[in-house]
């Protein structure tokens, strides 16, 4: 079966942000970036995947600026097969990337998609299930556990939900979204980073997949949150009790 | 034009983070109609009729949707969907599924976790955990929005005459996917996302026995209780627990976070609590940077005479 995963270069999420001072957006200039811990989680299943001979191969694939082949070598580095890289330099919206993969599943005729629930940066949480939509595949969302069934044919997943956890069986082919707590990806070796030089990474235009990105959704303004001006320290637990009790009024 | 609201509910119970998504639709002063898509979910139906912003309901009662698995129901909504210039649902797991399939359905893009409603096509959305906030247009014919409970918490009211009841038999039943079970945790505390107190706990619990401090203190204050991604990930408590970016967001009138340190991703689910309490031991903590008021001492030293000194 042919694995794709989807990755997005995103800022990193130990950095703290700053809006910019027009409200035009994110400060990303000079800011550390990272492959959206959610598409590690991906990378990481896709990868276990083919060590236990179920993917026949992996395809890792990003839409983003130049520097997004970093991330995607850094995915081939892990394990994934090949790379595919489509440059765009405005952010897409997620029904224009929805719209995209679809056209790489097609054309390379993937059986399972594996995807992160969301980008760290916009938390949007939509593109996996639109393009399980534009593929009418089932959709496994928010997986905490994956187990491939009956040669490949179906999956049986795990997902974490509000009230708990679902498990869900799907047929094959689908979208899996991952949740945090699916498998804790793996470091590359040295060795990898090296041999992954090699592994193909080939570049896809836009306009090759002829694909409409136009959206009518449009971001106007960003701006930076009210701040939560800071308390006070107490010193007891006595002290505590009292404001919560006496001036927050938050306790009987 | 109209609304509908997306009902979530368990063939029994109207969810409250549903009521919260009718209290934002009534801002865009349009009338409101609720999709009711269950098994046997009569009673559900009947109780949103009393809810006097709703107009009508419509109840889609089949075996099939028995478990509102995203596939049957995004295909009905897809059916519903032109009479309706905005589509909404509470960015709840459930929502979160369902609400994305059927912008793919429709080809329309949606806003996830709206904050706020500025006109009928403009919205208020966090992005970066919080860290910034999008304003965003949207001009598709059809709107679609996942709505933030925990911004739009307002009484609802009731009336006596009870809203328009239609049936809808249109049946989808797709079987690409099945549910096999749900584990649902249980508790006999209020729920997270409702709850006027909440306590949460963090790594510095060390361990699911100890964590059980944390409880005891909730049943003192009648709260929920949360926790810290790392308390999830060492397997303290269960995944629905998690506040935060990628868990659950609340806004409760007091939120006390014991022995969590205050990482982006954790404050992006509470910051918005009326009074927080912060109890770390570090007093170099980020979390004493948003609280209200913080204490620093060890947790094992302070829980215990919290729990002897109140009553
Ligand atoms: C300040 C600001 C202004 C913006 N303005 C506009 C605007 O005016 N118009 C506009 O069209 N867009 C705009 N965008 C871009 C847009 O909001 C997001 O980039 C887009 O919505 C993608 O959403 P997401 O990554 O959060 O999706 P999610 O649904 O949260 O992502 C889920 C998963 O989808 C996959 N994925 C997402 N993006 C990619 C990608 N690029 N490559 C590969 N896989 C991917 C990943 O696996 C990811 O884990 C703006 C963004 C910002 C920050
Ligand atoms: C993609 C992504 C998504 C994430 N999503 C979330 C999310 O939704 N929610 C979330 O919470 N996190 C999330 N995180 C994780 C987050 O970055 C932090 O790692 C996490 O919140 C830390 O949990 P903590 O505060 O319990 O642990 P720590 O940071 O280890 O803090 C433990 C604290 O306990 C204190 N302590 C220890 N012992 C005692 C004692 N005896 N008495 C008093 N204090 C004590 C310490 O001083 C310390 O401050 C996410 C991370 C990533 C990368």
């Amino acid at each position: 079966m042919k694995v794709l995963v989807a990755l997005k270069r995103v800022v990193d999420p130990y950095v703290k942000i700053r809006v910019r001072a027009d409200g035009s957006g994110v400060e990303t200039t000079n800011v550390k970036m990272s492959t959206n811990p959610f598409d590690e989680i991906a990378i990481e299943e896709a990868v276990r995947l083919k060590e236990q001979g179920i993917a026949t191969s992996t395809t890792v694939i990003a839409l983003g600026n130049v520097a997004s082949q970093e991330n995607l070598r850094a995915a081939l580095a892990l394990g994934i097969d090949n790379a595919l890289f489509v440059p765009c330099d405005d952010m897409l919206q997620p029904l224009a990337v929805a719209r995209i993969l679809q056209q790489i599943v097609v054309r390379e005729a993937v059986q399972l998609v594996i995807m992160g629930k969301q980008a760290i940066d916009d938390d949007n949480n939509q593109v996996g299930q639109m393009l399980a939509a534009l593929l009418s595949w089932p959709q496994c969302t928010f997986a905490s556990a994956v187990k491939i069934l009956d040669g490949g044919t179906s999956v049986e997943v795990t997902r974490e939900i509000d009230g708990g956890l679902e498990v869900l069986y799907a047929q094959l082919p689908a979208v899996i979204t991952t949740d945090l707590r699916l498998n804790t990806p793996r470091y590359a070796s040295l060795p990898n980073i090296m041999r992954a030089k090699q592994k193909p990474l080939t570049t896809i235009t836009v306009e090759e997949l002829a694909v409409p990105t136009q959206t009518a959704f449009k971001v106007l303004s960003v701006a930076a949150p009210k701040t939560r001006e800071a308390g006070i320290m107490v010193d007891s637990v006595d002290a505590l009790l009292d404001k919560l009790r006496n001036e927050a009024k938050v306790i009987a | 034009m109209k609304i509908l609201v997306i009902a979530e509910h368990d063939n029994e119970h109207l969810k409250a983070s549903t009521v919260a998504t009718i209290v934002a639709a009534e801002k865009l002063a349009l009338p409101i109609e609720v999709l009711v898509a269950g098994y046997r979910c009569q009673a559900v139906a009947e109780k949103v009729r009393t809810l006097a912003a709703v107009s009508r309901v419509i109840v889609a009662d089949h075996e099939v949707y028995q478990d509102q698995l995203a596939e049957n129901l995004a295909l009905l909504l897809q059916s519903l969907s032109s009479s309706y210039s905005h589509i909404l649902a509470a960015a709840s797991t459930f929502g979160k599924d369902l609400l994305p399939r059927l912008a793919g359905l429709l080809q329309v893009s949606m806003a996830s976790d709206i904050i706020e409603i500025v006109d009928a096509n403009t919205f208020i959305r966090p992005i970066y955990a919080g860290n910034a906030l999008a304003t965003v247009s949207m001009h598709d014919a059809i709107r679609l929005l996942t709505v933030r409970s925990s911004a739009f918490n307002a009484a609802i009211t009731t009336k006596a005459e009870l809203a328009e009841l239609s049936i809808c038999d249109t049946v989808y039943a797709l079987e690409k996917t099945k549910l096999i079970k749900r584990i649902e945790s249980k508790s006999e505390r209020p729920e997270l996302g409702q709850a006027k107190v909440v306590i949460s706990g963090g790594r510095g619990l060390q361990n699911k026995e100890n964590f059980a401090l944390i409880e005891q203190l909730a049943d003192k204050l009648n709260a929920a209780v949360g926790a810290s991604r790392a308390a999830v990930d060492a397997g303290f408590v269960p995944n629905d627990y998690q506040v935060g970016q990628t868990g659950k967001v609340v806004a409760p009138d007091l939120y006390i976070a014991i022995g969590i340190s205050g990482a982006i991703q954790h404050l992006a689910g509470m910051k918005d609590s009326r009074v927080i309490v912060a109890i770390n031991k570090d007093a170099e903590a980020p979390i004493f940077q948003i609280a209200d008021y913080g204490l620093v001492g060890d947790l094992f030293k302070i829980i215990p005479e919290l729990l002897a000194k109140l009553p």
